[in-house]
């Protein structure tokens, strides 16, 4: 793709992108304490129904976006002992946080001091995983490695097979979630 | 059981279409997915120097690795705070809070508290997203919209951990009011 902005100029992107994010991650509620505990609690389905919406818009246009030449794929490994018993401590710490990295951030931003008491936390979590680093890769993530790989590679399933049946998941719990008495019980919550 | 004020502003499928849409952009425009805790990390390097001594930072191989600059994700960071505070001053929301009601129903009103869980939370939430290579924006959108097998693992192993974690934790009121 051919734009006036290339290399270092690119980089003051970041700023607008981040606040669009920024933006959305306020009005859409989830900078907010209650919403994301609620979600954990099944009794507010915000964050779903914005991550799953991201996942399935973001992910066809990308898919096309690939197709055509225009996106390159950044694959994170699948480390599958450190991914699993990583994203398991996340979501301990995210129901105990009441944030994730993002919409902490985004959280400090509306007030919440225990946002920011949960950010300096954030940081010591970075430094002794830093600190941890060098025994961790040797020992875990090394354990069940299977490189770069995504789901049509290990399912044979294409990739617009794997979106049609997203669609089809979304459009089964989406309607679930917007049933009049679902509302209905969630507003009496 | 939500205050007024934290009702979410604009419907869940708007935002999170927007979001893809954000995405789009990043992929092809900057060639950069969206994400927040690599950058986080390498952010913590810079607070670990006057603790750790700069000697034992520079020489650490996860922040040789990962080191703080101000580039894209870096500056990512600073506009995700940015747009959440013009949102939040625009709408009139701006309002501090130490101990979120949920919170307060089923722990109190203990301010002191509250910040140590959060502050042990942070610790985990970043120890975690470090070991699993991302977090709810790297991997739970970013990754899963390229549909790859890390971040579903990542999305579906977090969101099961959780549950389980708030089913155990909020298990009894403390106050009666609901």
């Amino acid at each position: 793709m051919n734009l006036p902005l290339t290399g270092e100029a690119l980089r003051w992107l970041a700023i607008p992108f981040g606040i669009v994010f920024g933006i959305l991650l306020h009005r859409g509620g989830v900078a907010t304490y209650n919403v994301i505990v609620n979600q954990f609690r099944l009794k507010d389905f915000t964050v779903l129904k914005i991550m799953f919406t991201a996942v399935i818009i973001g992910g066809i246009g990308v898919l096309a976006l690939h197709q055509a030449g225009h996106a390159t794929y950044h694959i994170k490994p699948a480390n599958m002992l450190g991914v699993s018993l990583g994203a398991a401590l996340f979501g301990i710490g995210m129901v105990l946080y009441g944030y994730c990295p993002g919409t902490g951030i985004a959280a400090i931003a509306t007030g919440s001091l225990h946002a920011l008491v949960g950010f300096v936390g954030m940081l010591v979590g970075g430094v002794l995983y830093a600190l941890s680093f060098v025994w961790i890769e040797a020992h875990l993530q090394k354990v069940a490695a299977f490189g770069k790989v995504r789901l049509p590679d290990i399912t044979g399933i294409p990739d617009w097979g794997w979106f049609a049946i997203l669609v089809a998941i979304a459009a089964v719990v989406f309607w679930l979630l917007e049933r009049p008495r679902a509302i209905a019980t969630e507003a009496a919550r | 059981m939500n205050e007024p004020n934290s009702k979410p502003l604009w419907n869940p499928y708007v935002v999170g279409a927007g979001m893809g849409v954000l995405s789009w952009l990043a992929f092809a425009v900057v060639n950069q997915p969206l994400g927040v805790s690599t950058s986080l990390s390498a952010a913590s390097g810079a607070c670990a120097v006057p603790l750790l001594g700069s000697e034992a930072v520079w020489t650490n191989a996860y922040w040789i690795k990962t080191p703080f600059k101000w580039d894209y994700g870096m500056l990512f960071l600073v506009g995700t705070f940015l747009g959440s505070l013009i949102s939040t001053l625009v709408s009139g929301r701006f309002r501090i809070e130490k101990v979120p009601s949920v919170w307060a129903d089923y722990f109190g009103p203990s301010v002191a508290k509250r910040m140590a869980v959060a502050f042990i939370g942070g610790i985990l939430t970043m120890y975690g997203a470090r070991m699993a290579g991302g977090c709810t924006s790297g991997h739970g959108i970013s990754g899963s919209l390229q549909l790859a097998v890390s971040s579903w693992t990542f999305f579906l192993t977090m969101f099961v951990a959780g549950v389980i974690t708030a089913t155990l934790l909020f298990r009894r009121r403390k106050t009666s009011n609901a």
